[in-house]
């Protein structure tokens, strides 16, 4: 039997410390009793000596610091795991919130997880499609890439991440997909979404979901995307299946993480964010990946709102230098009802080169991405001069530029929630876009692909 | 004398652990930390309590566990067999890891950086009775197809070679003996060790002169860098640092590359591991592996280890760099490391500088890039020996921002400034490097060596090619304002000039098998190329020939499609277009 301690000295806000301790590792996990037998949990931040400083995970009403008790149980947060946990609903600290019965674990893991040997790493390089051009075409999502979702207050993140879930072969495929969903702070109606959505298509049954709500303890949300993925872990490297993990909202979670460092009064970095923000999400995003010699992968698909649609604030940017790229939401899209609206320039994926390509999508289709980027962006350009100084000061090249990126955000980016396009229907929608502009202007296509599939059309340029 | 030290856990906060009774303990010993020997360093010390940074996870450690000083500072091995290898920041090989300890990196997991059964061929180049000095080569090791490891005397020694022999050893075995002037008999094996905060000796710096051909064509026709030298790529996410990175990883003319992963991606230290082995040399078509010693601390790694790599990193460079050879270093992205710098400075609660950074940031990345450099070795008076060691690094300013403190800082130090720009990269032009705001304080140096080498009118073609790229800038400002058609067909041509410039010279891709990488001579002849058109339609129009015929004239796609072109056609292909060129603008009617 663990010792208890009745020395609670002090509690502000998220933290507690407690004095006289023996024995007490860092990052351990503790019990603490209320009077009337209430349990709370805390994790160990500092020992020193035999003070304990402690993070409660959970709210401090009701807390006595005369009456509680401490336990501490030896080892860190810990996630049980087996393959039940498929078809299950748990709150953000792995307690069942679906009114079944608790898993009977096979082990129990560490939810910080131990850091994959980078030379124990297989690169990412199979395609998925997920059925949305926006990203199949422009920013392959690779299997094993971790790829967020940027996006803003009031924007359709929801809908897209349930679009891919459910596009990307989850159900019609003969191989073990699961999909593995967090959500952190987010509100019941978002997360009544998703639930639906994947009881509608039956994804339930393949998934496993840890919920904190907006208004459970803000605290928690610090292990919640860690269960997750311990969760996600398990499914990929034990039982060999794809895991796709969603989570959402990163930003809940760094201010969560800010909470429990200005309650420590540490030197604050950008924005009060803590310094060590970074590391801490690379702890989060780099578990996803595919490892030699196994089967399984994690694909992770984490979604955050950037405060102010500002991509330069920490947490967007801090996400961007450790993902590998990132799909953007834009608001000016979706006002002019572009669904999903995906600010294509913006957003990269950088596995995509070796995802695409003869034998993984088609031949062309790497030339292909790269000149619609070239000539979206041209005529982005063209369209803002066309705002400022009319159409007739416009050279006749510069007014094709303009038509061709209206018609390519109407026809190639907007397709609805509920369209599931494959790659050819992709790549030949950006054909029939790009044969709007003259051949010689196909500067980043192989002459051979220009021959194959450009088609000529009567509006040939008059310099 | 023993100068271990044993005390015991008395707080832990993180990567921060502290003892009480290291009094004996040296500042920067390498510690062992509790049972599971947890490998740490001490960076500060109070009485008897050292404060100690422990370079893998500290959960479950606690107050009453021992810690044991080493004695020695944090060092590295130094031998045949770190060619090809994957090492943490603490020198630590990866790959040998995977076969003892399995898919992730266990705590306390220890193997030696070298493999102790390997056996490797020795020859020596000195014999018996040969007075040798530090840094003197006395035999050579065929390390891989590409490299020949030279086994020199450790800095500091000299003597007279007592026993010196041919064969087959393993690192550890004694391959000549040595009878030092003060300390006496000294064993020489293929190893030396040597602690990783201290620059190894040189004797004299010389000024970089030559330029470090990369074949990426904006960077070595307008931003080069020289053999020695120092260059930072700043740039928001997605601009591209790694690619470039990697590009000169691959393509850089050195003899050794040192590839320094720091609190980066993982899958970016897989690609190398996965990609190098299949790229070819350009010269002497081995695989790139066969140079390339990475270092690979990611960003889910421990943080303090992160803080170590970087050095790690460039002792080993300075090891090659000592035997002779032209060495790359590059470090992505030292702004991971200045945040593990951070952390531990906080930890330490000491008052922090400007964005919470400690204040000693700005001269331990000067300590960092002032390793770098082109020197004469440390050798005998009857030698002569030229090393070269160019560190390039990557910044990540927040948000791009380059007034954050680690830009700002690198930039003050650094000769090459290649500013990654987001608004190319959204455009897809690669590599994003902004030709105006970039620059390379080694232009002039390096100017004669390329007119001499190249062609004698390299430096005035870059000249009018940065001018018309200038004058674009000036020009699209106009066309903002009153739309293009109201500039006059001279200005016209300037603009579609620049683009062609900007679309066939700057824009390079690097996922192409061809474009990847283009010689000096044919960056010179693209050039030329677009430059030529240039000049000539400016003749034409003088002439007043029509604005909208020069456009339609078939040349034009040829000048883009000469990026394409293998280099062993370049020379041919060149010739025929410009008299293609020069014909088809002559020929238009005045």
């Amino acid at each position: 039997m663990a010792r208890e301690y009745r020395t609670i000295e002090e509690v502000t806000g998220p933290l507690m410390l407690v004095r006289g301790v023996e024995n007490v590792k860092f990052d351990e996990l503790g019990e603490i009793e209320l009077e009337d037998g209430r349990l709370r949990h805390c994790r160990v931040l500092e020992i020193e000596g035999t003070d304990a400083l402690v993070q409660l995970f959970e709210s401090s009403i009701g807390l006595n610091i005369e009456r509680s008790t401490v336990r501490f149980l030896g080892h860190g947060l810990e996630l049980g795991v087996s393959p039940d946990l498929l078809g299950r609903i748990f709150d953000g600290m792995g307690r069942p919130k679906d009114g079944g019965l608790d898993i009977i674990p096979e082990a129990m893991r560490d939810i910080n997880g131990t850091p994959i040997n980078p030379a124990a790493r297989d690169y990412p390089n199979e395609f998925i499609q997920t059925g949305v051009s926006a990203i199949d075409g422009l920013n392959t999502l690779v299997r094993g890439q971790k790829l967020p979702i940027f996006s803003g207050a009031g924007l359709p993140h929801a809908q897209l991440a349930a679009q891919i879930a459910r596009q990307s072969g989850v159900l019609n495929s003969e191989e073990d997909f699961a999909v593995v969903f967090a959500a952190m702070g987010i509100t019941f109606e978002e997360a009544d979404f998703f639930i639906n959505d994947f009881r509608r298509t039956g994804a339930i049954d393949r998934s496993v979901m840890f919920i904190n709500l907006a208004d459970d303890p803000a605290i928690e949300r610090i292990a919640t995307p860690r269960m997750a993925l311990t969760a996600a872990e398990y499914l990929a490297f034990d039982l060999d299946m794809h895991v796709l993990v969603l989570m959402t909202d990163i930003t809940y979670y760094a201010e969560a993480l800010r909470e429990v460092s200005a309650a420590r009064k540490e030197v604050p970095g950008r924005r009060g964010y803590p310094g060590y923000l970074y590391t801490d999400l690379a702890s989060i995003y780099e578990r996803a990946g595919r490892i030699k010699n196994r089967r399984g992968s994690i694909t992770f698909v984490p979604i955050l709102t950037m405060p102010d649609d500002d991509k330069t604030h920490p947490i967007p940017d801090l996400t961007g230098y450790i993902t590998e790229g990132q799909v953007i939401l834009s608001r000016d899209l979706h006002r002019r009802g572009i669904q999903p609206p995906i600010d294509v320039l913006p957003s990269l994926s950088r596995l995509k080169d070796k995802g695409i390509g003869e034998g993984k999508t088609r031949a062309d289709h790497a030339d292909t991405m790269n000149q619609l980027f070239a000539a979206y962006s041209r005529g982005k350009d063209a369209r803002d001069l066309q705002i400022i100084l009319g159409e007739e000061a416009l050279i006749e090249l510069d007014l094709i530029y303009a038509g061709f990126s209206v018609a390519f955000e109407e026809s190639y980016v907007s397709q609805g929630f509920d369209a599931n396009r494959s790659i050819e229907e992709t790549l030949s929608i950006g054909w029939k876009l790009l044969s709007m502009l003259p051949a010689n202007e196909l500067k980043r296509v192989h002459q051979e692909y220009i021959d194959q599939y450009y088609e000529d059309t009567p509006e040939e340029v008059d310099g | 004398m023993d100068r271990r030290s044993q005390g015991e856990i008395v707080k832990v906060s993180g990567p921060l652990v502290v003892a009480k009774g290291m009094r004996d303990a040296d500042m920067f010993d390498v510690v062992e930390v509790s049972e599971k020997r947890l490998i740490g360093e001490i960076i500060e010390m109070h009485g008897d309590e050292a404060s100690v940074q422990v370079y893998e996870e500290t959960a479950g450690l606690g107050p009453g566990e021992s810690v044991v000083s080493r004695g020695t500072p944090l060092s590295v091995e130094l031998g045949p067999g770190l060619i090809g290898g994957i090492f943490d920041g603490i020198q630590r090989p990866l790959d040998i890891l995977v076969d003892m300890e399995g898919d992730r990196i266990t705590r306390g997991a220890f193997a030696p950086a070298l493999n102790r059964d390997k056996v490797w061929e020795f020859k020596p180049v000195k014999k018996e009775g040969d007075r040798v000095t530090g840094g003197d080569i006395i035999g050579t090791v065929p390390e891989t197809e590409l490299m020949e490891h030279r086994i020199m005397v450790a800095p500091g020694r000299s003597g007279i070679l007592k026993e010196i022999k041919a064969g087959s050893f393993k690192v550890t075995d004694v391959v000549a003996v040595l009878e030092d002037d003060r300390s006496g008999r000294v064993e020489i094996t293929l190893i030396q060790r040597w602690p990783v905060r201290i620059g190894r000796p040189y004797r004299e710096k010389i000024s970089p002169v030559e330029p470090l051909i990369t074949g990426q064509r904006p960077i070595d026709t307008f931003f080069p860098v020289a053999q020695g030298g120092t260059a930072a790529v700043p740039g928001p996410f997605g601009s591209g640092k790694t690619v470039i990175q990697h590009q000169l990883a691959k393509w850089a003319q050195a003899d050794v590359v040192v590839y320094i992963g720091c609190g980066e991606r993982g899958n970016e230290m897989t690609d190398v591991l996965m990609e190098f082995p299949q790229l070819k040399d350009p010269k002497s078509g081995y695989p790139l592996m066969k140079r390339t010693i990475l270092i690979a601390n990611t960003s889910d790694m421990p943080v303090a280890a992160r803080e170590a790599s970087i050095y790690t990193g460039i002792t080993i460079a300075e090891y090659f760099r000592d035997m002779g050879y032209s060495v790359s270093l590059m470090a992505d992205s030292t702004s991971r490391w200045a945040e593990a710098l951070r952390e531990m400075s906080g930890r330490l609660e000491e008052m922090p500088g400007e964005e919470g950074y400690p204040a000693y940031l700005g001269s331990r990345l000067a300590g960092f890039y002032e390793r770098a450099g082109m020197v004469h070795c440390l050798c005998g008076d009857d030698e002569e020996r030229v090393g070269v060691l160019t560190a390039i690094g990557a910044v990540s300013p927040p948000g791009g921002d380059l007034s954050d403190p680690v830009a700002q800082s690198t930039l003050r130090i650094v000769q090459v400034f290649w500013s990654l720009d987001s608004n190319l990269a959204y455009k897809r032009h690669f590599p994003a490097i902004n030709w105006l705001t970039s620059y390379s304080l080694y232009q002039t140096k390096i100017d004669s060596w390329i007119n001499d080498r190249i062609a004698p009118d390299f430096s005035r073609t870059r000249l009018d090619a940065m001018t018309l790229l200038q004058e674009e800038s000036e020009l699209e400002e106009i066309v903002r304002l009153i739309g293009q058609d109201a500039l006059s067909d001279m200005d016209r041509l300037k603009l579609e000039s620049a683009r062609s410039l900007r679309e066939d010279f700057l824009h390079q891709n690097s996922f192409d098998d061809i474009d990847t990488y283009t010689s000096i001579n044919k960056q010179y002849k693209m050039l030329s190329l677009v430059m030529l058109f240039y000049y000539e339609a400016q003749k034409a129009l003088a002439r007043s020939a029509d604005f909208a015929a020069i456009m339609k004239l078939p040349i034009r796609a040829d000048v883009a499609r000469f990026k394409y072109v293998p280099e062993q056609e370049v020379d041919r292909w060149f010739e025929q277009r410009k008299e293609q060129l020069l014909a088809e603008l002559g020929g238009l009617a005045g």
